[in-house]
Formats: C-alpha cells, structure tokens, sequence
C-alpha cells in the first residue's frame, strides 16, 4: 500500500474545510453590517483552499473522476473567497443594458455582456458563488448534525426513542421535496437563514435513516459491547464509539447531498421563495433572464449562471462517485 | 482401479492480482479414484485457492502462472467454456462452508434439486423428482417431502448443508470439492455431516478432496492428506502413516498446538507454533517454515529451495532433516504449572431464570464458581450459555432466580447502576477478534481508555505508562500502542483484549468463545497466554464454549446446558467420564481426534436442534436423545443424579444404567 511521503496529521482536512468556511460564511452573512473591510477576514481562506484542494488531490489521485470534481467545486471556492479582493464592476450598479458579451458600451468593457438592467454580468456570476456556496454547505452541515444525532440516537437507544425519531422522519419524508420547501419558506417567510431550516427538515430524516441503519449494525459490534459492559455513558458510545465508524459512508453521501442542496436552493430562488434581490444570485440571474432569453442574442444571460450552478453540481456528484469509486476498490 | 489418478495437479501455481509473488507455487497433488483426499494447513496457506485453480474459479483477480491441472487425464486449464461447464457440477462439485450461501433463498428445496437432474442428468421431471427424493434419503434427511417444499431459510444449517451435499451427488459426480464443510455448523451437527461424508465417500466411488484446519477431521474422514503451507504441500501421505508418523516440523507443530482430550493444562501444556505464516511476497528462500521452525539451521535450510523426498512408499516430506530430528523427544514436552486451588465461593447461581417473551433462554441455572477456578459452559448454538453472560455483565436483566458476586445481588441490576468496583470486577473477552476492537481509534487510547475508566490511574504519563505495561504483560510489543486494529492479526487483536480485560485486576473474566475465531497454531499462543495470566492474577475465568477439546484443557469444572437448562454438571474429570448424561456422550463423541493414540466411541444424533421458541416438553433433549423412554422423557421433568459430590446429571435413566456406560475414549497402547 502505497502512503504519502508524509501523511498529514489527523483532522487537517477537517481544520482546512473549517478555514475556508469560516471567513466565507462572516463575510456574507457579515459584511452588509459591517462594511467591505471584512473581506481582510477572507485572507486566511485563500491558501486553505489551495491546501485543500492538494491535499484532496493527493489522496484521490487514482480515481481521476474525484480529482475532476475537486477541481470543479475548488475552482468554485477560489473564485467564492477572492472576489472581493478582485478588481471588477459593481455587480448591483446597473451600467449599460443588454450589452453583448465581450463589447463596448458606454465606455466600458463586458466581457460576460450585461443583463436587463445593465449590471455586469461577469461580477454578478462571480460574486453569485459566494451565495450559493455559503448557503449550501451551511444548510447541508446543519442537516448533517440533526440527522445524524437523531439516527444515532435511533439506532443506538432503539425502544421507544427509535419510535419517536422513525415517525417524525416518516411524516417529514410523506412530503415532495418542493412542497415541504415551499411550504415551510411560505410559513416561516423568505430568509436565507429560512433556507437552512428548510434544507433541514427535507435532508435530515435521510441522512436520519442512512446513520440509523450504520449505527443499527455497528451497534452489536464486539467493541460496543465492550464499552457497555465498561459502564461507559450512552452519549460516549454514540459520539466516541459509534459515530466515526459510521463516518465513512457519510462523507460520500454529503457529497452527493451538496449537489442536491444546491439544485434545491438555486430553484427555490428562481421560485422566488430563497434569496431576495438584488444580491447577485444564480437562481435570480436565471429567473430574471428567464425572458430576455427568449431570444436567441441575449440567451447568454441565462446560459452564464445556468451553466456555473452545473459545474458547480457536477463537481459534488462526481467527488461523491469518485470516492465511492476509492472506497470499493480499497 | 486405473493406475492413473482422478486428479491430478502438477508443479501448479496461482498468483493474485498484479503480484509476481505465487499463493500457490509448484504444487503437486493426485485423487486416485474412489479416494477422499485430504487437504490442510493454516488460513493463508493456499488451501481454497487450490480448490479455486481445480475449478477454474479463479475470476480476475488469480491467474494460474504455471503446471497444469489432469482431471481423468485432461487438462482442465486448456477446456473451452463448454467443456468447463459440463465439468463444473457435473464431474466435478463443490461444496462450501457457509451453506446458506450455496442456496437460492427465493427457490424451494425441491426446484433446486430437481435443476440439477434435469440439467446434468438429462431427466425429465418425475424422474428428477424420484431422484431428488431418493437423494435426500441417502443424505438421510427424514420427511422428505416436506422439506422439499420448503425454502431454505425454513431449514437448519446442518439441513442445508445435507441439501448441499445431496445437489452435487445428483450429478453423480467423480469428484467432490469439499471445503471447510463443517465449520459454520454446531458440534454435534457436524459429526452428523462427517459421518455423512465417511459413508458416502466408503459407498460410492466419487472421490473427494476435503479441505479443512482441522487435523482431527481430517483423520476422520480421509484415506490420504497433504499438508499445506505458504502454498506449497510439504507432506503427504496415508492419514494412518502420517498421524503414526508425522516426519515435517509444521504437520507436528500443527498437532501439538491443538488440545486433545487426554492431557490439560497441568499435564500438557499447548505448544503454538512460533510467529505467522508469510503472505506471498514475504516467504523466505530455502525451506519456506524455517522461520518458525524449532528445528532450523542455518546454512542448509535457507540455503535453497528444497524438493519433497520420499520417507516411505507414498510418504513424503519436505524437509532437509527428517532423518535427523528426534521425533519421538517432540512428543513429549515440559509439564506446565500447578493447577490454582479453588477458594471460597465467588459467583453464586441459584434458580436463574431468562425469559424473551415466550422464548425460555435460562431456565433454572443453579451452580457455583471458586475464586481461582476455571468454569466452562458447554453447549450448542442456542443453548443459552450467552444469555447469562450478558445477564452477568449487566447488558441484561433476569427474569427470576439469583446471581451473587460474593453477596452483592446482580442478576437485575443493570451495568449502569453498578459501582466502578463492581464494573472493574467483572470483564469480558468477545469471541469476534475483528469487531473486539474499535477500528477508528489506536490500541493504546483503546487500553487507557479502559485504565482511565476504571479510575487505575489518571495522570496522563502514568496512564500511558500502565498501557504499555499492559501491552508487555500480553507479550505484544509497546510499539503497537500506536497501531490501529487493522494493522493487526487476528491473535494479536485477541492479545489486546486480554490486555483489556485484565486492566482493571479483574476478579471474574467472561471469555465467550475466546479463541474459536483463531487459527489452531495462533490458538495454543492465546490459550496459553490465558492460562498464564490467569495463574498470575489468580483471576477465575467463566468460560464458554462449544469446542470441548478447548474446554478439557482450560476448564476445571464444566457446565453442560441445552436448551437453557443445565443437563450435567462436574468437575472435567467427572464430565469426560461415565457416567454421562446422554448428551454430553453425544457431545465427546462429536470431538474430532487428531491423536492416533485414541479411539472414540461413535454416537451420532439423529434430528435437528429444536428451536428455542418452541423447546420440547419433559426433558428437552427427549427428540434427539438415543435412550429416549417413550411416555416419560418426552413428558415428565427429568429428576437429578448426584454421583460424586458436585457431579449432578438431569436425567430420566435409572442410576444403575447411567453407572454402566462405557468411556466414550479408548486410549490404544
């Protein structure tokens, strides 16, 4: 078995993920408050990419489909943390409309064109990275620790705890997907932090039963059994025990699920029920193209952000089967 | 008879994956016709990956590299898919050694067998019925036609395994591939397929290679063997002439690793074989054992490769110095330790009793165990020996009766209202080597964890300092503090568990099929080391087992139960003599014997195991037993007979024709 030359030690990746998520999410959560010298905070996120993506790189480096999903969602996160440090047009100051891409007007160059009210579109899709990044791995991480508690504690306690966790999953799941979103974004009211709470309650009750089921078979493991008969606490068992030996098939299944969340996020803005304008958003971009583009000359308008949420998802489902790829041949 | 054999493997080897390194090297091997041909060695010694290459199973990942394979004089490795066909489960079956897996579970019993006639028999449908029948009776499955009608998850595992067997004797086959047949199957069960397998191979003129670790079943069920080791076969034989004469240090130190019903602990201590097999890329030039070989010497036997050389007529042996070495001074081997006196009471049973709604899983369990002593609790899958160690351990709760440590009542006391003192007291070892450890955390934080836990110590340096302590008195070296679980081999992952288990000084220890999992070579080292630390930390040892041999050496009192309830108990001279109870018979005469100088006795049970749910009335072993009196086994409560002080058989038969029962165990001059 082949090993890097020097491994690195135990939660880098973890501690990396945290670096590139942590400043990003502040600064758009943060900065209308606070005012554009937050975007210093997002120094530290810039290498940490980088390292994240070499890191990753390094380890999956014999599933090619993996290094090109990597590639994908790192290129993504690049853009996502410089940006503000970038010299580009004002993505919310309208400036010249329907200019074509890579034209002059008004004295000024687009490289991207410009949509309906004349904002330039090359920083509108760049600066819409941020958004939906933000928020779908923010909304993903929260469904992930709800889900996961509650499968633990499903499969693990068992009894009537495994009742109560099971039916709430099972009336959440009896929902469409759309519905339960639309439906909770209607009751609750359109938020970005509304967004997470939807996410939540629609992705929890499957990560719930995926966790349940991995704890349910771990559970009467040799060394399970060994703790309990130490008289260890049911909540070192779940978190010490059981969960990082569930861990593995979680990471191939978030992956996937961020692609899922993105799709969910960026159609719930085209529904106008996720983020409100004018932020620059892919879902907006796409729902305020959605006319213009009936004609031909100005589809780019539709075509840029459509295909940048692609890559974007592209780059999660094929990590994920990437790794599913690592994890079957190992 | 032809001169030439059925079988035959010339200088084969296999190699996996992209390794230039061969699992099977230069491997020679003839099945005469009519013969059952037995095959043994460790795991990891080539001896499925053999039985593979004969199949031509291989899949991707082995490729045969060289020799060829003569099934009646052809090559098997030069047939066309067609030719393959019509050999595999035709000429040539195999049978594996999880039969449930050999089964299609969504297919009745009887569209199984009847495929195979139709197919390689060419018979039409009431003939391969008429067949499939008449097999099942030769197998000698009663009711037939209800387990014809039957799905195979209706059917026991010994039933499957029988309906194995059946299916590839429809072909009629020449050749039959047995591997491990038994080992997935309950003692007494599986003395019923050797028997089985014995008579069929006497009958009829298929011939079979039998795969097996077990030395014992070889010797009961094979005209020849070969030995295996790092895939080459370095002794072959007939079974008479190589148990009367072992000439190769691995076949000896495979027999005196396994404990035999005449010798224990105190007479005979296990010898282990030193070390572990090499995986292919790591076998040394010369003689692959020297390693491990107490007789090496240096210069000759790492000098090169060394050739198989003719002891006897058809007895062969590959070691430069059989005509050297003493082979009469291995037999014997230096007496081990006193036996530990037995103390005062310890663990007190009375009336327990453990009820799973309607299933009985205990049922008024009375006896006692010492401080010091060793007791086992024998018996067959479902017999209820783990129920009350989890009821011990606290993992779950009696419905009736009492359990004592000491005077502290805990047959309803759960593990999390025990004290710490009481928690540290008790400890137990899991029979699974590979789930005994958690495989995400290092064995170091797993054993300080334990030290930690049971307030030993708590100063961090003192702490590691205790672990590694551990991890000497185990004789594993300190640097696997660091290790994960899967850097380790399944005797080593064993060691870390008794590190575990006696962190704490452990009063009474639980070891629920310690060693069951185990190579026998790696077995004799962790039974050996159990014995050592028991000695040391004079801890008394609950143990339990369905392997009576393992039993015989460690255990000074043995527990028989069936069912859930206690069918005879005594002191392990009492219980492996007359008088018995009819099942414990049944089960000494399940032992398979590896030593030449005993015979046993044979008793074969007739039925299947009840199911626990529905156990019979009277004394539950009425519907197997041989001595069955109708109208009161079968209906009354079976009364108890004490013979020595402490020996108590439950038991319908008259005292005077229990006294009169012969030894199962001859021991032949």
């Amino acid at each position: 078995m082949s090993r890097l030359a020097v491994s690195p030690p135990r939660g880098t990746f973890a501690m990396l993920v945290a670096l590139t998520w942590g400043p990003l999410a502040g600064f758009v959560m943060l900065a209308p408050a606070l005012g554009g010298a937050t975007r210093y905070a997002l120094l530290p996120a810039i290498p940490a990419v980088a390292a994240l993506y070499f890191l990753t790189v390094a380890r999956c480096r014999r599933s090619r489909i993996a290094v090109i999903g990597m590639s994908l969602i790192c290129f993504w996160l690049l853009i996502a943390v410089s940006v503000p440090f970038m010299h580009l047009l004002d993505p919310d100051k309208p400036i010249a409309p329907l200019a074509l891409p890579g034209t002059v007007k008004h004295g000024v160059f687009f490289l991207l064109g410009s949509d309906l009210r004349g904002r330039d579109m090359l920083s509108r899709t760049l600066w819409g990275s941020q958004r939906i990044l933000v928020w779908g791995i923010t909304s993903t991480a929260t469904a992930y620790l709800v889900g996961a508690a509650l499968g633990l504690i499903g499969g693990y306690m068992g009894g009537w705890w495994d009742e109560a966790v099971s039916f709430l999953g099972n009336v959440l799941m009896s929902f469409p997907v759309m519905v339960l979103l639309i439906l909770i974004l209607n009751l609750l009211g359109q938020s970005a932090f509304n967004i997470i709470i939807a996410v939540t309650c629609s992705s929890a009750p499957l990560i719930m039963r995926i966790v349940r089921g991995l704890s349910l078979d771990a559970k009467s493991r040799g060394y399970i059994q060994a703790a309990e008969t130490r008289g260890e606490h049911p909540l070192y068992i779940m978190l010490v025990e059981l969960l990082p030996n569930v861990r593995r098939p979680l990471i191939i299944d978030a992956c996937l699920r961020l692609g899922y969340t993105t799709v969910a996020i960026t159609t719930l803005t085209f529904l106008g029920l996720g983020l409100q304008p004018p932020d620059p958003d892919w879902g907006l971009m796409i729902k305020e193209a959605a006319t213009a583009a009936l004609l031909w000359k100005y589809s780019y308008m539709l075509i840029i952000p459509a295909l940048s949420v692609s890559s974007l998802i592209l780059g999660f489902n094929l990590l994920a089967d990437g790794l599913n790829d690592l994890e079957l041949r190992a | 008879m032809s001169a030439a054999p059925l079988l035959e493997c010339r200088g084969l080897s296999v190699c996996y994956g992209a390794s230039a390194m061969p699992a099977v090297r230069n491997f020679d091997l003839a099945v005469k016709r009519g013969e059952a041909h037995g095959l043994v060695g460790e795991s990891g010694c080539g001896k499925t990956t053999v039985a593979l290459a004969i199949m031509r199973y291989l899949g991707k990942a082995g490729r045969i590299t060289g020799g060829e394979i003569l099934f009646q004089e052809r090559n098997i490795l030069a047939m066309d898919r067609t030719e393959l066909r019509r050999m595999r489960g035709g000429a040539v079956a195999m049978i594996y050694q999880e039969p449930s897996a050999a089964l299609n579970p969504c297919m009745r019993i009887d569209e199984q067998m009847i495929e195979v006639s139709m197919y390689h028999g060419g018979a039409d449908r009431p003939e391969a019925v008429r067949r499939a029948i008449g097999m099942l009776d030769r197998v000698r499955l009663a009711d037939s036609a209800r387990i014809m009608a039957s799905y195979p998850h209706q059917l026991s595992g010994g039933q499957q395994q029988r309906i194995v067997i059946a299916m590839a004797l429809l072909a009629d086959p020449l050749l039959l591939l047995l591997d491990e047949p038994t080992t997935a199957l309950d003692a007494t069960v599986e003395a019923g397929i050797v028997e089985l397998v014995r008579d069929i191979s006497r009958e009829s003129a298929t011939s079979m290679l039998y795969i097996s670790h077990n030395l014992g079943l070889i010797r009961e069920t094979c005209d020849r063997m070969t030995v295996m080791y790092c895939g080459e076969s370095v002794e072959t034989g007939e079974v008479a002439e190589v148990f009367a004469a072992m000439r190769h240090p691995y076949t000896r130190g495979l027999l005196a690793a396994i404990p035999t019903v005449n010798a224990d602990k105190g007479k005979r201590p296990l010898v282990p074989i030193p070390g572990q097999i090499a995986p292919p890329g790591e076998r040394p030039a010369g003689c692959a054992f020297a390693p491990r070989c107490p007789h090496f010497e240096a210069g000759r036997c790492d000098a090169g490769s060394v050739a198989l050389r003719r002891v006897s007529d058809g007895h062969l042996s590959r070691c430069l110095r059989y005509e050297e070495i003493d082979w009469q001074a291995c037999v014997a081997s230096p007496a081990g330790g006193a036996d530990a006196v037995a103390g005062e009471v310890l663990l007190k049973v009375e009336d327990l009793s453990k009820c799973y709604g309607e299933v009985s899983a205990n049922e008024g369990l009375t006896f006692e165990v010492r401080r010091g002593e060793t007791v086992a609790l024998v018996g067959e899958s479902g017999c209820g020996k783990t129920t009350f160690a989890r009821i011990l351990m606290g993992l779950t709760q009696a419905s009736s009766g009492s359990l004592k440590l000491e005077s502290l009542e805990l047959s309803r006391l759960p593990v999390t209202r025990r004290k710490r003192a009481t928690i540290r007291s008790l400890q137990m070892i899991f029979q699974n080597p590979f789930d005994t450890l958690n495989p995400t955390r290092s064995i170091g934080a797993q054993i300080a964890r334990v030290v930690r836990r049971f307030g030993i110590e708590s100063d961090r340096a003192r702490v590691l300092e205790r672990v590694l302590e551990l991890l000497d008195l185990v004789k594993l070296p300190r640097s696997f503090a660091e290790r994960r679980p899967a850097e380790l081999s399944g005797g080593q992952k064993q060691r870390v568990a008794l590190a575990r288990a006696f962190a704490g000084d452990a009063a009474v220890i639980v070891a629920d099929e310690p060693v069951s999992a185990l190579d026998v070579s790696v077995q004799a080292a962790v039974v050996e080391l159990l014995v050592q630390l028991q000695r040391l930390k004079r801890t008394t040892l609950v143990l339990i087992s369905h392997d009576l041999s393992v039993v015989h050496y460690l255990a000074d009192r043995i527990v028989v139960m069936y069912l859930g309830q206690i069918m005879e108990q005594g002191s392990t001279g009492d219980v492996f003599a007359p008088p018995y109870h009819p099942y414990t018979e049944s089960l000494l005469a399940a032992i398979p014997l590896a030593d030449a100088r005993l015979s046993k006795r044979r008793v074969v049970l007739s039925g299947e195991l009840p199911s626990a749910s529905r156990p019979p009335a009277g004394c539950r072993f009425s519907t197997r037993c041989p001595y069955r009196l109708e109208g009161t086994c079968d209906v009354l409560v079976p009364p108890v007979h004490v013979f020595a002080p402490g020996h108590r058989i439950a038991c319908h038969l008259p005292r005077e024709q229990l006294l009169t029962m012969q030894p199962v165990f001859q021991e032949s001059p």
